[in-house]
């Protein structure tokens, strides 16, 4: 549990806000949410060349946005195109997130942190976007979109129910966005830890221990590493396909 | 799990640098390079479809130039044949007239010739006549030694020669 750990990292003295007791201590997680953003923006700035041509960088950006542009285009349609930036620094975000938390630099000495395994973090995500459908639902629909709480069909003597029913599914929708992620990450984490310490043990154990435990632990390891590679991947994917679902919710009211 | 056990301490801080970050993400990334990425794939789009369309619109010209340069070929053709069926006409019609005309010639010398023939054997007749009469006027009188006027001499010889 260790690798799940904030540490401040200037301290946490000078960090209040005012005189309010809200302390905003630059941690190891604010630091990787700071690498990833760099990493990010980066990352994408390899793809604004404009070339008409492009470059191998301009191509893996481009098939990212493209791949981001069709997901809320066919989730949304054409009016999705304004959510196209959001949904796009959800998924990058989340990724690189994912990613760099994942890269094996315990090997120097230093330890990345994931900050997606935490759910103030995820949840936070979860709010904005969740917010985002609130605002656009009541912007464009005002009180019609309670409407969406009975959807078409429904006998006029189940309306109530299906409208708790509904609400509640509603209601429920950031708690499983944020903790989906949450659960996602930590738990690939807390795997490779658990095998990564039976491959010590192991070993410590000695050479027919090393023999039966630590080699299959480490090929487990190494094959859920990649696993991890593709959860870090879909996890992302899924909260930026499920924001855009969301969003078509309030955009289109079904 | 420190995601609980240090919750109370550090929610503050975890929210307030997410936001930061991901707000500087989004305008950086989110609002600023994704537009000018998906910009130029656009454009890209654009021009390949312009592209297309263009090459499209040359192969219907080309195609176009071809029919209209096949239509002008037919008709010069046709016009050259024209020409030629013409002349072919004109110059049998000329060749037919002169020969009309030489027929004509020669028909008028024919008959011209014919008439000479017949002039002249009328007068060789004449004279046979003539020389026949003087030999009859000439054997009578030596034979019988009767002298015969010469119309009826004439007379004799003239029936004895168509007799004859």
């Amino acid at each position: 549990m260790y690798q799940f750990t904030i540490k401040p990292l200037f301290g946490t003295e000078e960090w209040e806000l005012g005189s309010t007791g809200v302390n905003i201590a630059f941690t190891n997680s604010a630091l990787w949410m700071m690498i990833t953003t760099i990493a990010v923006i980066a990352f994408v700035q390899m793809g604004t060349k404009q070339q008409m041509i492009p470059g191998r960088w301009q191509v893996a950006v481009e098939s990212l946005t493209s791949f981001i542009d069709n997901l809320v285009q066919s989730s949304i349609g054409a009016q999705g195109r304004k959510y196209i930036p959001y949904v796009f620094t959800l998924f990058i975000f989340i990724l690189f997130g994912n990613l760099l938390g994942l890269l094996p630099l315990g090997v120097l000495g230093v330890h990345p942190f994931t900050f997606t395994s935490h759910f103030t973090v995820t949840g936070v995500l979860a709010v904005i976007s969740f917010s985002i459908v609130l605002l656009v639902g009541f912007w464009k629909h005002g009180f019609k979109f309670f409407t969406l709480f009975v959807p078409h069909g429904t006998p006029i003597f189940m309306a109530p129910l299906i409208a708790v029913v509904e609400f509640i599914s509603f209601m429920v929708r950031p708690f499983s966005l944020a903790l989906r992620l949450f659960v996602a990450m930590m738990a690939g984490h807390i795997l490779l830890e658990v095998l990564a310490s039976f491959v010590v043990s192991g070993g410590l154990a000695g050479l027919g221990f090393g023999a039966i435990v630590s080699l299959p632990s480490m090929l487990l390891m190494i094959v859920i590493c990649a696993l991890e590679l593709l959860v870090a991947g879909i996890q992302a994917y899924v909260f930026a396909l499920l924001t855009a679902l969301y969003i078509n919710d309030a955009e289109n009211l079904h | 799990m420190p995601q609980i056990s240090q919750l109370a301490e550090t929610f503050s801080s975890q929210i307030v640098w997410l936001l930061v970050f991901f707000a500087i993400t989004y305008f950086i990334v989110g609002r600023g390079m994704v537009p000018r990425v998906m910009d130029t794939m656009d454009r890209r789009s654009k021009q390949i479809a312009d592209d297309i369309s263009a090459a499209h619109a040359a192969r219907e010209q080309a195609d176009k130039e071809e029919e209209a340069w096949r239509a002008r070929e037919n008709e010069n053709r046709a016009r050259a044949q024209a020409l030629i069926s013409e002349a072919k006409a004109e110059a049998a019609a000329k060749s037919e007239k002169k020969i009309a005309a030489a027929q004509k010639r020669l028909d008028k010398k024919l008959e011209e010739a014919d008439e000479r023939i017949a002039a002249s054997r009328k007068d060789a007749l004449e004279e046979i006549e003539t020389v026949a009469t003087d030999a009859t006027q000439d054997i009578v009188a030596r034979l019988a030694g009767i002298k015969v006027a010469k119309p009826a001499a004439k007379s004799a010889v003239k029936e004895s020669l168509a007799n004859g």
